[in-house]
This record gives structure tokens, C-alpha cells and sequence, in this order.
């Protein structure tokens, strides 16, 4: 009788110091009912990656407005990699041009969400990634 | 991939991390991992940390850390759980503790877990004792453990930790009143945070206030004076007198920016050798021990008794009690009667 719970990592790497969306999609997670570890403003990708390793997380979601997600992104997953959490999977939310996402997809992001997604959508991907049947 | 007990013994910490993901959810490697790290533990000192939500609990297990990590040649390893509740309604949590322990992010001797509550009462989850016997096992020596911000009877933690620090802030007020005949009485150090708010000497008045009256019913008036420390007359030292003898200080703290903190990891390490000294480790170890194997025997009788007896004969009897035909005790009891 194994009760699993999905756990996402929320984290906001680099220097920007909005961090509304990161608790908005925090939120609506916790209500989809998952266990959500919010890390709090300017993480390196060696914390995030660390904190990700202790927590033991399925998702990690990175909330990014800055404009440097070509540079953080890759260097999160690269870290994700490096500590062995090959299996975790990371989603990209914040102001991404069109342009950058087939690159991000392409090092390994399993979505990326631009500013009005719904929550929902995000939340249904998530159970989607971890529970196909249930989707 | 299965999970070696092996590998945590050595410190690999991303074994560590599945194992107690293991243990949370309760799957069937568990058991043999918290088996084969049972035989090593027993050497971790538990520090629990309670108090209001919004007092500073994680900004203070953040600066307890860090000081005991600069503090020595050889620093102890530390790994800290910290709970935060679940949703009684969607079974989500949001577990933010970690933002307050930014500080702590780069120290490969520092382990956090957070961990939700998952509708467990008394401030922490029910994986709680059993990550603390994997992380014991596991070769760390100083074990945090931060409760749900805790109102009166979430005093579970006394019951895991050997020593129980109870955060307070000024401005809580009557509540000061309010709380005294719960949470207070488990407490082994009392810390007044936000000690640069107005009010706080107040607050910490009215503990220590609290805390003579209580020794004076006990029958332990002080008599070396205003500031009892613990006396350290050597020799045997009698069971009973093991608790009694600690007297509870309360320190005032300004955990945001570090003043106090190094009384406060003082006051653990004292309390630490007072234990050792006093026989109370042993005790709260046997303690600890009895709890839990008593629980232990209710999760499997109650195991056994449900496959045992299937479904149709408690719905039967369930119904009879809804009619008002029986009473719930002569049901459970016609239940049990197997």
C-alpha cells in the first residue's frame, strides 16, 4: 500500500525578484494535490539541483523572467544530470520567446508555459507525465 | 533500482534521499532498509523545534545550523526535517521551510528534507520517527527536527526529540496565558525570538515567571541562588530526578540576524551532556522505543484483525450501531471476539 504523492520542486533561478508566478503556480500545484518545495528567489543551479537531490522531487518547475533562461535552463539540467536525477523533469515557465523554446525542448525541458497559462493545464500535464492512465 | 542501505552508510546522498522517499510513502523496500540501518542508530541527538506558526522556527534551525557547522574543528553533520501541514482538502502541501535556509544551500554536511504532515495530528507526519532512524543510521549526528507551527497540544515531538526548543515571539499577548499548560511544559530551552520587537522582555518575563512557579510546585525551589544552572554534583544521580533537575532556559534571540544564537547552541550541547550525565538519554531512548513498538503492535493487530474478519461483519455491525441496536462498545467488542 505505497501512497505516492507527486513532488515538485518550485524554484526561481537567476536575478530577478518577481516571484508572483512562481506562487501562483505553487499554489494551484498544492490544490491539484501535490506536495510542493518552494525555494524562494535567486537560486544557482548548483542549490536548485542540490535541493532537488534532498527532496527527492518528480518535477522541478523554473520560473524565469529575466530573459536568461538560454543560459540557466541548460545549466539546471546539466547539474540535475550531474547529481543523477536523470529521471526528474523539468518545466520552464515565465516570459520565454517562441523563438527559444524548440531549443529549450531540445536540452531537455519537458514543457515550457508562457504568461497566461492556465493552471490547470500545467497541473493536468504534470499528472499527465507521472500517471498516463489517470491523465 | 533497488535502494543499498550500503551506499547510505557511506554518505550517498541520493540513496538516502529514495530511501526516505521510500519510507514517506510506506513502500516494501522500507522495511529492510530501515532494518539493516536500525543496528546504527541510537547516536544522533534529536533536537525538535516548535512554536506558533510565523515565530522563526526555520530561520532559527538555519542559524543553529550554520553556527554548529562553524563552531568546531570538527563540525557535526546535520540533517534537518522540517514539517509543514497537508491540505485536509486536496492532500497538497506547500512546504516552504527551505526558503528561510538559503543560507545552508553549498554545505555537502547539511541534509534538508521537508515533509508534509499527510493529515497526521500533533505537529508531525507519521514517517517522522522513521526518517529520523534513517538519518541516525545514516551517520548524521544532529538531527532538527521543525514541526508544523504548533499550537497547544502539539507536543508529539517530545516524545521523538531529546531535546525540545519552544520558539516564542512577542506580541502573541494573552496567548502567552493560553498556551502555558500545553506546549510550554515539554520545553528544554525556551527561545523569545524577534528579541528587537517591542515587547519581547515582556514575553520573556512572563515565561520565566511561568517557568519558577512551576518549580516551586515541583518542590525544586532553587537554592544556588536566582541563576540555578544545572548542578553538577558527580556521581549517581537518581531516574526520577533526571527531568526535574534541567532548568529551562529562556533566551531571547534575534534569529534573522544571529544575535543569541550562540547561547541557544550552547544551551543544546548542555542539555545534550545533562542527558548523558543524568541517565534521562537512556530513558527518553526507552521511552521512544516502548511508544513505538506499541504502536507498531496496534498497525498490525488492527492489519491482521481487517483481513481476518473482511468486510461484511463490521458494515453488519456498523449498521446495528447507526439503528441504535448496539452500542459501539458491545460492537467492537462482538468484533474483536474472533
Amino acid at each position: 500500500m505505497s501512497d505516492r504523492k507527486i513532488r515538485v520542486l518550485i524554484a526561481k533561478p537567476g536575478l530577478d525578484g518577481h516571484d508572483r508566478g512562481a506562487k501562483v503556480i505553487a499554489r494551484a500545484l498544492r490544490d491539484a494535490g501535490m506536495e510542493i518545495i518552494y525555494t524562494g528567489l535567486r537560486q544557482t543551479p548548483d542549490m536548485i539541483a542540490e535541493a532537488a537531490l534532498q527532496e527527492d522531487v518528480d518535477v522541478v518547475g523554473l520560473s524565469i523572467l529575466s530573459g536568461a533562461h538560454n543560459a540557466l535552463v541548460p545549466a539546471v539540467i546539466y547539474k540535475l544530470h550531474e547529481n543523477g536525477l536523470d529521471d526528474v523533469k523539468v518545466f520552464v515557465g515565465g516570459i520565454i520567446p517562441e523563438a527559444d523554446i524548440p531549443g529549450l525542448l531540445d536540452k531537455g525541458v519537458y514543457a515550457v508555459y508562457g504568461p497566461g497559462t492556465n493552471t490547470q493545464e500545467v497541473a493536468e500535464d504534470i499528472h499527465q507525465a507521472f500517471n498516463p492512465q489517470n491523465g | 533500482m533497488p535502494i543499498s542501505p550500503q551506499a547510505i552508510r557511506k554518505g550517498d546522498r541520493l540513496s538516502l534521499a529514495k530511501a526516505l522517499t521510500a519510507v514517506e510513502n510506506g513502500n516494501p523496500e522500507s522495511r529492510s532498509i530501515l532494518a539493516a540501518l536500525f543496528p546504527f542508530t541510537g547516536n544522533a541527538h534529536l533536537v525538535g523545534v516548535t512554536g506558533a506558526p510565523g515565530t522563526g522556527k526555520s530561520t532559527l534551525v538555519n542559524q543553529l545550523a550554520k553556527t554548529f557547522r562553524q563552531a568546531s574543528e570538527t563540525p557535526p553533520k546535520i540533517a534537518i526535517i522540517a514539517v509543514d501541514p497537508t491540505s485536509p482538502f486536496t492532500g497538497g502541501a506547500l512546504l516552504g521551510d527551505r526558503i528561510r535556509m538559503g543560507d545552508l544551500a553549498g554545505d555537502k554536511g547539511i541534509f534538508i528534507r521537508s515533509m508534509a504532515s499527510r493529515g497526521a495530528l500533533g505537529g508531525l507526519a507519521h514517517a517522522t520517527a522513521s526518517f529520523a532512524t534513517v538519518l541516525d543510521g545514516a551517520g548524521f549526528d544532529l538531527i532538527f527536527i521543525e514541526t508544523v507551527g504548533a499550537g497547544q497540544a502539539e507536543v508529539k515531538i517530545a516524545g521523538l526529540a531529546h531535546t525540545v526548543i519552544v520558539v516564542e515571539a512577542p506580541g502573541l499577548g494573552d496567548e502567552i496565558q493560553a498556551i502555558k499548560a500545553g506546549i510550554l511544559e515539554i520545553a528544554d530551552i525556551l527561545v523569545v525570538n524577534k528579541a528587537d520587537r517591542p515587547g519581547a522582555e515582556n514575553t520573556a518575563r512572563a515565561l520565566k515567571a511561568m517557568l519558577e512557579m512551576s518549580l516551586v510546585k515541583n518542590g525544586n525551589i532553587p537554592t544556588a541562588g536566582k541563576h540555578l544552572r544545572l548542578s553538577s554534583s558527580e556521581g549517581a544521580v537518581s531516574e526520577q530526578a533526571s527531568h526535574q533537575n534541567w532548568e529551562t532556559p529562556v533566551q531571547m534571540v534575534t534569529a534573522s540576524e544571529g544575535s543569541g544564537v550562540d547561547a541557544v547552541v550552547n544551551q543544546i550541547t548542555s542539555h545534550r551532556d545533562f542527558l548523558k550525565q543524568s541517565g534521562g538519554w537512556q530513558e527518553k531512548e526507552n521511552h521512544r522505543l516502548q511508544a513505538d513498538l506499541k504502536a507498531l503492535i496496534q498497525d498490525l493487530l488492527l492489519h491482521r484483525w481487517e483481513q481476518q474478519i473482511g468486510n461484511g461483519p463490521f458494515t453488519e455491525a456498523l449498521e446495528k450501531v447507526i439503528n441504535r441496536e448496539l452500542t459501539p462498545l458491545d460492537a467492537a467488542e462482538s468484533l474483536t471476539n474472533l
